[in-house]
């Protein structure tokens, strides 16, 4: 919780984990003296000594990471270490639940969202999310679609159809379902039906996307599709990953952070991490050594 | 007398597992016998039914009001009392059974509060229907002063509350969280992710519990003795005592006409056979639900 | 601190839409919870308005009114005892066909009978369960009542009915209706009832545990009654309280069989009395405040019975529910 004692700082932000230069890291110092991963980029989400607790169980450890505009960031570690948790928290999606309480500070755009005075439906309005398993409504795929447009704009019919079309095209399944808008959005394959829940999720055109382990319940084509439309999204928004896939957080992730039991190991860039991890733990879990 | 035994079992059998096998066969013969019992008298009622029923269904039934004692006539004002009633009890029941069970799953859940509620609505639920007839009695009909098609369609409306109160909540607890978190997750208040997705995704569920309920209501008959009344002739008027089917078969059937009591087991087979359908089309429509998912 | 707001369209109108939402979100919630409140409301009403219709009556007779087994519309007299003997007695004879049987009817459904019959008979009797009770008693009295008449009272009276002691039971002539015929009828009605959850409540074993005790060489009989039986122990008598609570307040399958005589007889044969009987047939044509008052008070004695009865089988279901853990 003291994130100014050096120990603990040096927990929470591994001097190896910085940015620069690779001869530096021999160095070892207080975290808040070095750049870090990253820095100079703007920051659209900043965690700061975020701790999480269900009904009094301490779920996270006094995490501290930035989110980058315009990049991915991928989460990794083994189950159970947060990182759900963690992706939760950036739109308060425990508030939904009785005996979560989040301690900390998390800033998006510089406004702590932890602020009970904070309006949870705006906020979750500008951060979108995706879930591990596709949750189409039970209503037509336009209506999935105009459902959560219609929650803080009023479109005309021809807007409306525009704004349909763009978020079906953004997340690639323009082609597929153009001809049979006014079917049930259930009636979709899953790789189909997550595509739509991304679709929906861009439609009220959020600023941040969270994706929880989106494609762990599609097959490998789905799955290399939603990869392929993470890239192109990453021009438009700050998007964070939750991922038990390796491979997937680097193909597709710019930052990588690594958790377990609840506290950030390492958070650097994703090259360095997967090639050269600073911390014995990140390189026991990315060689597969646990996990 | 285990040597018999011991010629397909290689090991040691004594004459207690003779007993065993042989207090087996008896319970088991019993609770066959018993269930052949039980079984017999649920048939041999409805071929009762069936059998003084069809022969009194005719055209007459459906056209003519219910006659003075002696003469001819039909059920037209019964069904036609009955429909309406029921529907005005189903459109006055059903809401609020719906928001009172929204209420148990999505806001009051596991609170003191709501489980209090559940209790009362499960007593509620199997409560003599008499009680309730005579509730609406000193409620409606005391302080009105007469009979009235109101009183009988708001005794039925009570009993139709708690059935949809249970379905209701049972549904919806049905809805996978996920659903409601990706509401949630687009900015949705809490209101539109309940009305619009989540009753959506439990609607199959509810339309059951709203048919099981007019299935319960459709055959009522003590709440309605002493608040609906009866009414010999053909009337519209909620204000007034109104004909139903249950009443008309009650008071038929305890008659000496022969003619009355001929029109009574013809309700009583259009009673049956009504519940019967809105219980197997509630019954199909559950299936279905439960396939999709 | 401010708020996160909408970037993409004009800040006071989001800001506007927002305070919208989260006052039709108060609106709502606290809609659902006045109606729910409601469902409180009316047993609460119920309760309210049985006191007050019965207070009359009880202030008139006192607690005699309970003891008392005159009935006398004449002379303004009545007592509830005849009644509540009939109430309570229909509905032990109905308890005593009706568990037995509904037992049997069950265990043949969960462990004897063919796989493709089992789906079926589950239907079937759910369907039965849902049959109005006026059917049961126009049955009673068109068919069952002049067979009881013709066949079974008879039969009785020969046999039983000579034997020293519970003879008594069976004495009198063969009216065909009566407590007996009730009883009867009441039992029939509730074995769909206390069949089907039985029958849920069985199938609350889980395998493993069924499978293990077979595993170990037990019959059919033995895994039944020493492993699923004691299992579901607290659903199957909450299931049969919640049967007895239907026969205590059964009010149309018993009014056209019982007779309507306010009077105790040693023979359960003679015609009697229920509680529900009582009001359903005299409700109507009573005059004077009196006798409506004793008939509502009537009424406020089942109300207590069934309450009671009710609450104890909702507990024991909701006891089952808790071990089968959710």
């Amino acid at each position: 919780m003291d994130a100014n004692s050096p120990a603990d700082s040096s927990r929470q932000m591994p001097p190896h984990a910085f940015s620069g230069p690779s001869g530096h890291h021999a160095s070892v110092g207080p975290s808040h003296d070095r750049p870090i991963a990253g820095a100079g980029l703007p920051e659209k989400i900043s965690v700061r000594n975020l701790d999480f607790f269900y009904d009094g169980y301490r779920a996270l450890k006094s995490v501290t990471l930035p989110l980058y505009d315009r990049h991915v960031t991928a989460f990794i570690g083994p189950s159970g270490c947060g990182k759900s948790t963690l992706l939760r928290i950036l739109n308060r999606m425990y508030d939904l639940y009785p005996k979560q309480v989040a301690t900390g500070e998390v800033l998006l755009d510089g406004v702590n969202i932890l602020s009970p005075k904070q309006d949870l439906n705006l906020l979750r309005a500008r951060v979108g999310m995706v879930f591990q398993k596709p949750t189409p409504f039970p209503m037509s795929i336009y209506d999935n679609i105009a459902f959560g447009v219609r929650l803080y704009e009023k479109l005309s019919r021809a807007d409306m159809d525009e704004r349909v079309e763009f978020s079906l095209r953004r997340a690639a399944l323009w082609d597929e379902v153009k001809d049979k808008l006014r079917q049930n959005g259930m009636s979709l394959s899953g790789g189909q039906q997550q595509r739509l829940c991304i679709a929906r999720a861009i439609a009220v055109k959020p600023s941040v996307l969270l994706l929880d382990e989106p494609t762990s319940a599609l097959d490998p084509i789905s799955t290399a599709k939603c990869e392929e439309l993470i890239d192109e999204l990453r021009s438009d928004y700050c998007i964070a990953i939750v991922t038990h896939n390796m491979q997937q957080a680097a193909r597709i992730s710019n930052f990588t952070a690594f958790m377990y039991l609840g506290e950030l190991i390492e958070f650097g860039n994703t090259e360095e991490i997967f090639t050269n991890p600073a911390k014995e733990k990140t390189s026991e879990y990315i060689t597969g050594r646990f996990g | 007398m285990s040597i018999s035994n011991s010629a397909t079992l290689s090991m040691p059998v004594g004459g207690l597992y003779h007993r065993r096998r042989i207090v087996n066969k008896v319970a088991l013969s019993l609770a066959l016998g018993a269930a052949g019992f039980g079984l017999f008298w649920l048939v041999a009622i409805l071929w009762t039914l069936l059998y003084n029923g069809l022969s009194a269904i005719n055209l007459p039934l459906f056209t003519e009001n219910t006659p003075p004692p002696g003469g001819e006539g039909g059920l037209l004002n019964a069904i036609f009392g009955s429909v309406i009633m029921t529907t005005v009890a189903t459109l006055v029941g059903t809401p609020i059974g719906i928001m009172a069970g929204t209420y148990l799953a999505e806001f009051g859940r596991n609170g003191k509060l709501a489980e209090v509620v559940r209790f009362i609505n499960d007593v509620l639920l199997s409560a003599p229907s008499i009680m309730i007839g005579l509730f609406v009695y000193e409620l409606m009909v005391v302080r009105m002063g007469h009979f009235s098609a109101w009183a009988g369609a708001i005794a039925l409306a009570v009993i139709v509350i708690p059935v949809v109160v249970r379905t209701t909540e049972d549904m919806l607890k049905l809805v996978p969280n996920s659903l409601r978190e990706a509401a949630a997750a687009l900015g949705a208040p809490q209101w539109k992710m309940i009305t619009m997705v989540a009753y959506r995704a439990a609607r199959n569920g509810m339309i059951t519990g709203v048919l099981l309920a007019i299935a319960r209501i459709s055959g009522e008959t003590a709440p309605l003795l002493f608040t609906a009344l009866n009414n010999q002739f053909w009337s519209a008027d909620m204000n007034a005592p109104m004909a139903n089917l249950p009443v008309v078969i009650f008071q038929y059937a305890m008659s000496p006409y022969e003619d009355w009591r001929q029109l009574a087991w013809g309700g009583a087979l259009l009673i049956t056979v009504t519940i019967l359908l809105l219980n197997i089309g509630a019954r199909l429509l559950a299936g279905l639900g439960t396939t999709r998912k | 601190m401010t708020e996160i707001a909408l970037a993409l369209t004009d800040q006071a109108s989001t800001a506007r839409r927002a305070r919208n939402q989260r006052l039709q979100d108060a609106v709502f919630r606290n809609a659902t919870l006045a109606f729910a409140l409601l469902v409180l409301l009316i047993l609460g009403g119920v309760t309210v308005s049985l006191i007050d219709g019965a207070l009359p009556a009880l202030r008139t007779f006192g607690f005699g009114f309970v003891t008392a087994e005159v009935w006398n519309p004449v002379s303004e007299n009545f007592g509830a005892l005849a009644p509540i003997y009939g109430t309570l007695v229909t509905s032990i004879i109905a308890m005593a066909v009706g568990i037995p049987v509904s037992f049997g009817i069950a265990l043949f459904i969960t462990e004897m009978c063919p796989a493709w019959l089992k789906r079926p008979l589950g239907v079937a009797i759910e369907l039965l369960a849902g049959i109005p009770s006026i059917i049961y008693g126009i049955w009673g009295l068109f068919v069952f009542a002049p067979f009881m008449q013709s066949t079974i009272q008879p039969f009785l009276i020969a046999t039983l009915g000579q034997i020293p002691g519970i003879g008594n039971l069976f004495m009198g002539p063969p009216y065909g209706i009566g407590v007996l015929t009730a009883g009867l009828i009441l039992g029939i009605m509730v074995l769909p009832f206390i069949t089907s959850i039985t029958r849920d409540v069985f199938e609350t074993v889980p395998p493993m545990v069924r499978e293990s005790a077979y595993g170990l060489g037990a019959t059919t009989w033995e895994v039944v009654w020493n492993v699923v039986l004691p299992y579901t122990r607290t659903g199957v008598v909450g299931g049969v309280m919640l049967g007895l609570g239907r026969a205590l307040g059964e009010t149309m399958a018993v009014t056209f069989v019982i007779g309507n005589a306010h009077r105790i007889s040693s023979s359960i044969m003679a015609p009697g009395t229920t509680i529900s009987a009582s009001i359903a047939n005299e409700f109507t044509e009573a005059v004077g405040d009196v006798y409506t008052s004793s008939l509502v008070a009537l009424g406020l004695i089942l109300f207590v019975i069934t309450f009671a009865v009710l609450s104890i089988a909702k507990l024991m279901l909701l006891r089952l529910q808790r071990k089968a853990g959710v």
